[in-house]
């Protein structure tokens, strides 16, 4: 089942699905696992599994930290798709592969797209890979049914969004305002009318992410977009509250 | 040779390197940068200003010095330096600095920021700054900004805000990122003045534009000078940004050889080295919005680098020089942290030059390679900065007493007023 089925019949028994992000080796895999857990009960839809690079310049201080601390710490691509292949086995959400672009270029791209196959993913998101570059690789990712994930921007023009439209598969990442990751959006007339301008380039599922942190900005999306993505609120309550921290986040977030 | 003639090829590729990998929500800005720059580049008047603004400001154009006491020590080859130390602000940077400030009022555009390693491009941008009223801040790898206060100083000084990264391997490419995020959230009112030719297109082709001015200079120099054009052309290789300001001018010329100085650091196997094409470490990759050679590992993340220059410190190389070394156009050497200091007390005796440890790479190869050359052949090499910012790094390593003496006495003196 692709990505945009999936999203489709999940979103027959509720309105607005969440995709949750965690970073692989941060602060561990067993408490990468913990997390996940938390996600699966809660009811998470969708889980980024960040792999750490040494050069995260879409991310935020939290992710940065995180990536530089996960590196620290021994992290190794064959450990964040065994990680990958553990977590799709056992848990009812699907999973995408986030990072950088490096990451894929330098174990080969055809490689890359079969161990996210074989690791149990079914996309990947690539924040400095531009539309220019992707080609060989979506056409590689096609061929293993994985899905590139597209992002669109407050800054694309329409003739951008209209490329970046056809090249989408399985789901479209709105970002919802300029910056990296894990700064407060405010949930406005701009996101709504970004959304719609978006909606007009594809007929695929819209996610929004970029500072998407509480109950109230799920329900200013709740009728607008197809997914809430929820990053860097649900990383800093792990850090400062741990497991309980993070079920209660979860528990008041998709109430 | 024109390596930034796109028209057959791949805009911003030089052979499979250069490139735009940046995030979407930057690719209106730095189309919107690429339309004003090509603009610029397309007008006479722009490059007239230019000039006129560097001459006017920073001294342009720089000598050229015979150093006789030099090349008779060697014996072999007549050494000549273009002496880009002599700008205002002691280095070449000020040439980028300056034209991309007056890019960035073509652009409309009221915010700069930059990132710095030594501190040179930074304190040029701070100077650019000031005179144009443009508001800037600087990101220093907070490593560098202990090593390099005497710059900071100034930058803060000249008005800029200065930010010490706590990232990473807190050095340059830490600032490059820091620079990024900056951006990608400001980009509406800021420009980026990126310091060397490396970066996402058009980067590499608009620094290498504005340094292109070293090379022309120093073509009409050396020839009315040495009655010839050089041999060879030595120029130290961080980012790569002095080396194609002085490189563009004889790369048409055939019988000049074009050699990059890397830095060595600790030298071949220590893997505390900043020498991407010399030594062997180095793997193509993307990061920081291009594709070069990088100092990674085999899964992409990036190694540590060291050197004694904090200017040439960097895990990339500028991607017109991956592909002119392909191509055998430019050869690469690498000079370690030891010679670099035996060669900076070696042209400070004899020829009374101070240049900076970024520039004393080009020195140490030229020195070794002059004595098997004949008397009759000439070397330039590109003196791209002035070493009086390293004095605190240069007492270290020459282990000076007197300036211990000196440095404790300062300390003592803060320390009691501070009671």
């Amino acid at each position: 089942m692709g990505l945009q089925t999936y999203i489709t019949e999940r979103k027959k028994d509720k309105d607005l699905l969440v995709m949750a992000h965690v970073v692989c080796g941060y602060p561990s895999f067993a408490d990468n696992m913990k997390e996940l857990e938390i996600m699966a009960e809660a009811g998470v839809d969708l889980v980024e599994l960040q792999f750490p690079f040494s050069e995260p310049s879409a991310d935020g201080p939290l992710f940065v930290r995180a990536n530089e601390a996960s590196l620290k710490s021994g992290t190794t691509i064959d450990q964040c798709f065994e990680f990958m292949h553990q977590a799709s086995q056992r848990f009812p959400f699907k999973i995408l592969m986030m990072g950088y672009y490096n990451t894929a270029f330098k174990m080969g791209e055809e490689v890359f797209v079969k161990r996210i196959k074989e690791a149990g993913g079914v996309g990947y998101i690539l924040p400095d890979l531009p539309v220019e570059e992707f080609a060989n690789l979506h056409r590689l990712s096609e061929q293993e049914g994985i899905e590139p994930i597209v992002l669109m921007t407050p800054t694309s023009t329409d003739g951008r969004l209209a490329k970046l439209g056809a090249a989408s598969r399985g789901m479209v990442y709105v970002v919802a305002r300029k910056g990296v990751t894990g700064s407060k959006t405010t949930m406005g007339d701009d996101v709504l009318s970004l959304i719609a301008r978006c909606r007009q380039h594809t007929e695929l599922p819209i996610g929004v992410g970029f500072g998407v942190s509480c109950k109230a900005d799920m329900d200013f999306l709740r009728g607008t977009a197809d997914l809430a993505i929820v990053g860097t609120a649900a990383l800093k309550t792990w850090e400062s509250s741990g497991a309980e921290g993070l079920k209660v986040f979860f528990a008041e977030l998709m109430a | 040779m024109d390596i930034f003639d796109f028209s057959d090829g791949r805009e911003g590729y030089y052979g499979e390197y250069g490139g735009v990998f940046l995030p979407e929500i930057l690719h209106a800005t730095i189309e919107e940068l690429l339309a004003c720059f090509r603009e610029c580049k397309a007008d006479p008047k722009f490059w007239q200003d230019y000039v006129a603004l560097l001459q006017n400001y920073s001294g342009r154009p720089t000598p050229i010095t015979h150093l006789e006491n030099l090349s008779r020590k060697l014996g072999g080859a007549q050494i000549y330096v273009k002496r880009d130390d002599l700008n205002h602000t002691g280095s070449h940077k000020i040439n980028n600095v300056m034209g991309q400030g007056l890019l960035c009022q073509r652009l409309g555009k009221r915010r700069v920021i930059a990132e710095t390693g030594a501190g040179q491009h930074g304190f040029a941008t701070a100077t650019m700054a000031a005179k144009f009223g443009f508001d800037c801040k600087i990101y220093m790898g907070a490593v560098d900004v202990a090593r390099q206060r005497p710059n900071v100083f100034w930058m803060e000084n000249l008005g800029a805000e200065v930010i010490a990264v706590e990232d990473g391997q807190k050095t340059l490419k830490d600032a490059v990122n820091e620079c990024m995020r900056d951006w990608v959230t400001n980009m509406a009112d800021t420009h980026y003045i990126l310091g060397t030719a490396c970066g996402p297109h058009p980067f590499p082709e608009m620094v290498s534009w504005f340094q292109s001015i070293i090379g022309l200079e120093a073509r009409e120099q050396i020839l009315k000078q040495a009655g010839k054009l050089p041999d060879r052309v030595y120029a130290c290789v961080g980012g790569g940004s002095n080396a194609m300001g002085i490189f563009q001018g004889f790369f048409d010329d055939d019988n000049v050889e074009l050699i990059g100085c890397e830095a060595g650091g600790h030298g071949v196997g220590s893997y505390m080295h900043s020498a991407r094409l010399a030594y062997d470490d180095a793997s193509v990759g993307v990061a920081q919005g291009y594709k070069t050679y990088f100092l990674q590992n085999d899964e992409g993340n990036m190694n540590e680098t060291h050197s004694v220059a904090a200017g040439l410190d960097y895990i990339g190389i500028n991607p017109i020089f991956a592909h002119l070394w392909e191509q055998g156009k430019v050869r690469f050497e690498a000079a370690t942290d030891i010679e670099v200091k035996e060669a900076l007390t070696l042209t400070m005796r004899t020829e009374g030059l101070i240049p900076a440890l970024e520039s004393t790479h080009a020195f140490v190869t030229a020195i070794k390679e002059a004595p098997s050359m004949g008397k009759d052949e000439i070397i330039l090499i590109n003196q791209s900065g002035r070493g009086d910012k390293d004095i605190f790094t240069i007492a270290d390593a020459l282990d000076d007493s007197k300036w211990k003496t000196f440095i404790a006495g300062k300390a003592d003196q803060y320390r009691s007023e501070k009671k």
